[in-house]
């Protein structure tokens, strides 16, 4: 736990409190925050805000029967909920296991060349959201991105012109930056990877590629 | 503003529904969190209807994860807010949020009182901070937080003083998982 050297920016924790993250980028600061205590302090202190002004809020009139119709639908499912945590030594946090319908062995995965395999998980107008599975030492197609890119690492490694990520790291890259990162040696090495906008190949023939992608 | 004493007598309201499915607990809580949290929801865009609707579903969720709430980690109303934030966004998408694992203590274990305290503290500083905050400023935040900014236009420079909470709650993380060793 102690390891993770990338973190998620106050930018996006506070937008993930607010609620106004679109849903894939949603998804990545749920998976890190549940692997990051550091992450989930910054997280618990930008909720916190949100409980002050809620506090400081005026008041609205309830319906006449809002309190009952509460009890009912107490009384409809009395029971305590379990709480959602992935099981030890998965590989995957409960957040990204409910997207997957599982841990690792349930993605289903689809080839896009080069050794590389991917799975996308939920696509909307505003963001899309995958797996990536890259094999050590294997290089993803050089892109840059219109809009804003988060990459969070699950197994494995890669490392880029600037660093190197390894399990619990995210990277947040803007549309100024290109890069072209690669695998570690070794075991294949799978991330999480929003978008809120399709990723932009600089090679030729990734971008011929890219509509079967579909990102 | 809250004080540390309703806080604290907040916090003993969800342990009784959690100990002992305290109804007369629920009610302190609801009549005064629901008005709120229906207050928030409106402003947050949902219409009155849904916005009612809402409010009992995350009144109802409060009980039902009663057992989750750490009292080191969050007051009460910043529990209800994020019960009641994501109850809006389940609906607006017709789908569940994507949401961090739970951490919750177990049942041979609690949190430490000191810690509850020194995080009921903070609460009530935070809030005196917020309220301090020039007008603008104040609004910017709140603006933020009903969701009337985008993603990209959120400021996370809030003006307000988050360190200390933040360590507070790292601290109390740090003991929640020396005890599940």
């Amino acid at each position: 736990m102690n390891e993770i050297k990338h973190h998620l920016t106050d930018e996006v924790l506070m937008a993930y409190s607010a609620g106004s993250l679109p849903e894939a980028f949603e998804l990545v600061v749920a998976t890190h925050v549940s692997m990051c205590d550091d992450c989930r302090a910054r997280l618990d202190a930008f909720d916190a805000i949100g409980g002050a002004v809620i506090e400081d809020a005026e008041t609205v009139a309830l319906w006449e029967n809002s309190l009952e119709a509460t009890l009912a639908l107490i009384d409809a499912a009395p029971e305590f909920e379990a709480p959602r945590r992935a099981t030890n030594g998965s590989a995957f946090p409960a957040p990204l296991q409910d997207y997957v319908g599982g841990d690792l062995p349930a993605v289903k995965w689809r080839s896009v060349g080069g050794g590389v395999r991917q799975a996308v998980l939920s696509r909307s107008k505003k963001s899309s959201v995958r797996l990536i599975r890259i094999p050590g030492g294997v290089r993803m197609p050089d892109h840059g991105h219109r809009g804003m890119e988060m990459t969070l690492v699950l197994k494995g490694a890669f490392r880029d012109e600037h660093d190197r990520f390894g399990r619990g790291d995210v990277e947040i890259a803007n549309e100024d930056m290109h890069h072209t990162p690669i695998a570690e040696e070794g075991e294949d090495c799978i991330c999480l990877a929003a978008t809120d906008a399709p990723l932009r190949f600089n090679a030729f023939i990734p971008r011929i590629a890219q509509p079967f992608l579909r990102i | 503003m809250v004080t540390q004493e309703q806080e604290a007598e907040w916090a003993g309201h969800i342990r009784r529904i959690h100990e002992a499915r305290d109804q007369a607990a629920f009610k302190a809580l609801f009549s005064h969190f629901a008005p709120r949290v229906k207050a928030f929801l409106m402003k947050s865009g949902a219409s009155e209807t849904l916005a009612e609707e809402c409010t009992q579903e995350a009144m109802a969720t409060l009980w039902r994860k009663a057992h989750l709430f750490d009292p080191s980690r969050a007051s009460v109303s910043t529990w209800i807010f994020t019960i009641a934030r994501n109850r809006r966004i389940d609906m607006l998408r017709k789908q569940r949020r994507p949401k961090p694992e739970d951490i919750p203590w177990g049942p041979e274990a609690e949190p430490a009182q000191e810690d509850v305290v020194a995080l009921q503290q903070e609460s009530a500083q935070l809030a005196k901070a917020l309220a301090e905050l020039p007008k603008k400023q104040r609004e910017l935040v709140e603006k933020a937080y009903f969701g009337d900014l985008s993603h990209s236009q959120i400021a996370a420079e809030t003006g307000l003083p988050l360190g200390t909470i933040k360590s507070r709650i790292r601290l109390a993380l740090e003991r929640l998982r020396h005890s599940m060793k």
